[in-house]
C-alpha cells in the first residue's frame, strides 16, 4: 500500500511571531522554519505504517519555496522514501494546495493520504477535507487512532465530548490530531541518507493548477498586549468596577 | 544514565563542534582544499542550535580580512555584509545624562571603524553574525559539508591512551529523572582523525580539553565578559544606516568596566547591547539592570525613542586577549576561536580572528590528512602557522588592552592604551592573574543598587526579555546547569554574596525562594537559560556547571 503525506514549513512553534513594521504581513525574515507538528504526527504515522508491514512505500509532498525542501528532507530522514516539491514561491490558499494535492495523488494513486489537521500558521483546518471532497474519498479528521484493515481504515476521530469511530473504504484521506503518536527524532545517519533519496520538483504550472490567491492579505496586527491587573481592595470597589469601568453587569 | 548503552558510531576525516565562524570558516576551507586536491574528504559540523544562526548572537562590526581570504567573491555569493560602516562616534556617559564625545585623535586606534577608502582597518561592515553564519553554513553545504542543527556534542570521544577520537551527541528523550522516554535516542559516537572545537567562549567540551591537557599552563587565568544585545525597529527619521557609536562611563561605576555599542544597521533597525566586565566586584550588581538603564541615556534614547525592540538576547565573551590564549592543540584535534579565546579585545571584534583561527586550523588539519595522517596526532604545526598569522599579530599588539583596564581602570588603563599601541604595543606587559570568579567582595562590603523600575518602552524585566529570544527547551529532560553541591548556593552564596546568580543571570534562570518549609530554596528555571555561560564563570564557589541540554534547545535567535 502506497502512503501519500503532506507536509508544510512552518514558522517555528517556538519563535515569538513578529508582525513586519509595515503591517503588510509576518517578519519571517531569518526566522527559524520548521516542519508543521501536525505533519510532523503525519510522516510518524505513515512510518509506523511501513514498520508495521501494511505501507510498501512513504511519498512525502509538500507545496512551497525551495526552503520548503528542507522539510521534504526532514521527512526523509524520519522514514519517507521519496518526495515530491511543488515549487511555488506565492501565497498559497487551502483549496489551491488541496487541488494541487488532488493531482499528485492523480498521479500517484495511493491508498491512502495523511495530512496534519491544519498548519500551526494560518491554522485553516481545510486542506484535508478539501482534498477529501476533491477526490471523492472517504474522509477521517483528527485522528487519535488508525486502524487499517483489509480495504478499510478504521479511524478514531477527536470530537466534542469524546470519540468517534468511522470505517473508510481505501483510498481515504486522513487527518492527524495530537494524539495520534509521538514522532521520532531523526537519527544522524538517516539524515545524511536522506540526502540522496529522490526529490521530484514540479510547479503548478506543471499540475495545469491555477494557484492565483482569491483572497488578498490587507493588514497583519499583533494581538493587544494584556494589560496589567490591579488589586483591589473590597467586594464592593470591584463590584463599582465591573459595573462602572468594565461594564460587565448592571 | 550509570548503566553503559551500547553507541551506534560513524566515522569521518574531521568531526567540527560548533556552527559559529571559526567551525564554519573551517569546514569551508577544508572542503575547498580537498575539492581543489579532488580528495574524499567528510566533514562533518554538530550544533546545538536548532538551526545554524539559532545560537549566534554578536554586535556586530565585521572586518572581513578572514572572509577575503576564505571566499574572494562572497559579494557576488550573496554573503550578508550589507551595511558599510561609515561614521564612527566614541563617548564617555558621564552621568544619566551628559556624554562627551571624543575627539578621534583620542580614541585608541583598533576602535576605528571608518578609515581611509581602502585601507584594511577602515573597511568594515555592520552585520548580523547569525546572518553571516546562516550564510556560511549555506556554503558549507554547497561544498560537501555535513552540517547537523540540533545535534548537541555532550562528551568527547577519547581512547584508551587519552588521544581525542571524536565526540559523543547527547541522548534525546531522556525525561527529567533521568530515565528513557517513548522515543529514546542514544548519542551516537561521530569518530574523527581530527575533531574541531569551535564552540564559542566557554564551551563546555573545550572547558573540559583546557583542564585535562593542562593547554593553559603558564597563561594568565582567562576573562570574560557578559554582553547583552537587543535589536530594534526605529522610525525611519532616526535610522542612519552604517552609524557606529561606542562609549563607557555611566551607568557603570568606576570599578565595573564595560562599555555599550549602538549600530545601525540594515532594515531600519538598531543593534544595541552593553558589555560588563565579568571580573566585577560588587555582588549586588545586576548586568541586565545596567544595560536596561542605559537605553534611558539622552544619546541612546534618541535612537530608540519611537521604535520597538524585537529581539533579546546575551552571551558571554572570551577577552583575556592573547596573555590567556591557551595552547591551542592536543592529541586529536584543536580548539578554536572563542573556544580559545581569539577575540581582539582593543578592536572589540572577534569574527575575523576566529574565522582566521579556523582557516589556519583547516590547512593544518588538511595538510596531514593529506600527507597520509591517520588522526590522533598533536598538530603542533598549527601553532607555528597560527602564529605566523596576522590574527596572532593582531592579539600580540592588543596584548595589554584588557589587562591595563583592570589594572588602571577605564580612563587610565584607556590612556595606557592609547599609548601602546601609538608605539605598537611595546610598553610594559600588565598582566591580571585574578580569576573573574574570585573577584567579587562580600555581600557586606558591596554596595545595594536601587535600579528603576523598567518603563516597558525602552526598558523590561527579564521575563519579558527571554520571550524575545525564542528559548524552548524540552521540559522533561534533566536540567543542563548542574550543581557540584546543591547545598553551595543556599549554605554559602546566600549569606556571603547575596547570591549573585540572581543577578548576573541575563534571563532569570537562578531565583532564591521561599521553600514549602519556610526556608529559602535556590531554584533553576533551567527551561530559560540563553546559553550565555555566565554562571559557569562567575559562580564564585565554580559550582555551577554548564552542560549541553538535548539538541535543539536554547534559544532561536533571528537577525543576531
Amino acid at each position: 500500500m502506497k502512503v501519500l503525506v503532506a507536509v508544510k514549513r512552518v514558522i517555528d512553534y517556538n519563535v515569538k511571531i513578529r508582525v513586519k513594521a509595515d503591517h503588510s504581513d509576518v517578519d519571517l525574515t531569518n526566522v527559524k522554519m520548521a516542519m508543521n507538528p501536525f505533519c510532523e504526527i503525519a510522516v510518524e504515522e505513515a512510518v509506523r505504517l511501513k514498520e508495521k508491514g501494511i505501507a510498501s512505500e512513504i511519498v512525502a509532498v509538500t507545496v512551497g519555496p525551495k526552503a520548503a525542501q528542507e522539510q521534504l528532507r526532514t521527512a526523509l530522514a524520519l522514514g519517507a522514501d521519496r518526495a515530491i516539491h511543488v515549487a511555488t514561491d506565492e501565497r498559497v490558499e487551502s483549496l489551491a494546495v488541496a487541488k494541487l494535492l488532488k493531482r499528485v495523488a492523480d498521479e500517484e494513486q495511493p491508498q491512502l493520504v495523511i495530512l496534519g489537521k491544519q498548519a500551526i500558521d494560518t491554522d485553516n483546518n481545510q486542506t484535508g477535507q478539501m482534498l477529501a471532497a476533491l477526490t471523492g474519498w472517504g474522509q477521517g479528521t483528527f485522528a487519535s487512532k488508525v486502524d487499517v484493515k483489509d480495504g478499510t481504515v478504521d479511524v478514531t476521530r477527536e470530537i466534542d465530548g469524546g470519540l468517534q469511530t468511522v470505517a473508510l473504504k481505501l483510498p481515504a484521506v486522513v487527518t492527524t490530531d495530537l494524539r495520534l503518536n509521538e514522532p521520532r527524532y531523526a537519527k544522524l545517519p538517516d539524515i545524511m541518507k536522506a540526502k540522496k533519496k529522490p526529490l521530484d520538483t514540479k510547479t503548478p504550472e506543471e499540475l495545469g493548477v491555477d494557484i492565483a490567491s482569491k483572497v488578498s492579505l490587507l493588514q497583519a496586527e499583533a494581538p493587544a498586549e494584556r494589560k496589567g491587573g490591579i488589586k483591589v481592595g473590597s467586594v464592593d470597589e470591584l463590584l463599582d468596577k465591573l459595573k462602572n469601568e468594565a461594564k460587565v453587569i448592571s | 544514565m550509570a548503566e553503559q548503552v551500547e553507541r551506534e558510531h560513524m566515522d569521518f576525516d574531521v568531526v567540527i563542534v560548533g556552527a559559529g565562524p571559526s567551525g564554519l570558516a573551517a569546514a569551508c576551507r577544508l572542503m575547498q582544499q580537498a575539492n581543489e586536491a579532488e580528495r574524499e574528504l567528510s566533514v562533518c559540523v554538530v550544533e546545538k542550535g536548532s538551526e545554524v544562526g539559532a545560537h549566534i548572537l554578536s554586535g556586530a562590526i565585521f572586518e572581513p580580512r578572514a572572509l577575503d581570504e576564505l571566499f574572494p567573491d562572497w559579494a557576488e555569493r550573496g554573503a550578508p555584509l550589507n551595511t558599510p560602516a561609515i561614521r564612527d562616534e566614541v563617548y564617555l556617559l558621564k552621568d544619566d545624562s551628559s556624554a562627551r564625545k571624543l575627539p578621534n585623535a583620542l580614541v585608541p586606534k583598533t576602535m576605528h571603524n571608518v578609515g581611509t577608502p581602502g585601507a584594511e582597518s577602515g573597511r568594515n561592515y555592520v552585520i548580523s553574525a547569525g546572518n553571516l553564519c546562516r550564510w556560511l553554513g549555506e556554503q558549507a553545504e554547497e561544498l560537501g559539508v555535513e552540517t547537523f542543527p540540533g545535534f548537541a556534542a555532550q562528551e568527547v570521544l577519547y581512547d584508551e591512551g587519552g588521544t581525542v577520537r571524536g565526540i559523543i551527541t547527547g541522548d534525546m528523550g531522556v525525561g527529567a529523572d533521568g530515565e528513557p522516554k517513548d522515543g529514546y535516542m542514544p548519542g551516537m559516537e561521530l569518530r574523527a582523525k581530527y575533531t574541531l572545537f569551535a564552540e564559542g567562549a566557554r564551551g563546555h567540551l573545550g572547558k573540559r580539553l583546557i583542564e585535562r591537557f593542562d593547554l593553559a599552563k603558564g597563561r594568565d587565568p582567562q576573562h570574560y565578559a557578559i554582553g547583552f544585545k537587543e535589536l530594534w525597529d526605529v522610525p525611519a527619521e532616526r535610522h542612519e544606516p552604517g552609524l557606529v557609536l561606542h562609549g563607557s562611563g555611566w551607568p557603570l561605576d568606576k570599578e565595573t568596566h564595560g562599555g555599550f555599542f549602538l549600530y545601525h544597521g540594515e532594515n531600519q533597525q538598531v543593534m544595541v547591547g552593553l558589555i560588563v566586565d565579568l571580573a566585577y566586584s560588587n555582588p549586588y550588581l545586576s548586568p541586565f539592570d545596567e544595560f536596561q538603564r542605559l537605553k534611558h541615556h539622552p544619546l541612546l534614547k534618541q535612537y530608540l525613542e519611537g521604535g520597538s525592540r524585537v529581539a533579546y538576547g546575551a552571551r558571554a565573551i572570551t577577552k583575556g586577549g592573547i596573555n590567556c590564549l591557551p595552547k591551542m592543540t592536543f592529541p586529536g584535534g584543536l580548539l578554536i576561536g572563542c573556544d580559545a579565546g581569539t577575540l581582539n579585545f582593543a578592536k572589540i571584534k572577534g569574527l575575523h580572528t576566529a574565522m582566521k583561527s579556523g582557516l589556519v586550523a583547516a590547512e593544518t588539519v588538511f595538510e596531514a590528512i593529506q600527507g597520509g595522517d591517520e588522526g590522533g596526532q598533536e598538530l603542533t604545526s598549527f601553532t607555528t602557522r597560527w602564529e605566523r598569522s596576522w590574527a596572532y599579530r593582531e592579539l600580540r599588539e592588543a596584548a595589554n588592552f584588557g589587562p591595563a583596564i583592570h589594572k588602571y581602570g577605564t580612563v587610565m588603563g584607556g590612556a595606557y592604551n592609547f599609548i601602546d599601541q601609538w608605539l605598537g604595543g611595546k610598553l610594559p606587559a600588565v598582566h591580571d592573574t585574578t580569576p573573574d570568579h574570585a573577584k567579587l567582595e562580600q555581600a557586606a562590603q558591596g554596595r545595594k543598587i536601587d535600579y528603576p523600575k523598567p518603563d516597558g518602552k525602552l526598558s523590561f524585566d527579564k521575563p519579558s526579555s527571554v520571550f524575545l529570544s525564542n528559548t524552548n527547551h524540552e521540559e522533561d529532560q534533566p536540567s543542563h546547569l548542574r550543581l557540584k553541591d546543591p547545598a553551595v548556593p543556599i549554605r554559602d552564596n546566600l549569606p556571603t554574596f547575596d547570591e549573585p546568580a540572581q543577578r548576573y543571570c541575563p534571563v532569570g534562570v537562578y531565583e532564591v525562594i521561599e521553600g514549602d518549609d519556610g526556608q529559602p530554596k535556590f531554584q533553576i528555571n533551567f527551561q530559560n537559560c540563553i546559553h550565555c555561560k555566565t554562571c559557569d564563570i562567575k559562580d564564585p564557589a565554580q559550582n555551577i556547571e554548564w552542560v549541553a541540554p538535548e539538541g535543539g534547545g536554547g534559544p532561536n535567535y533571528p537577525n543576531m
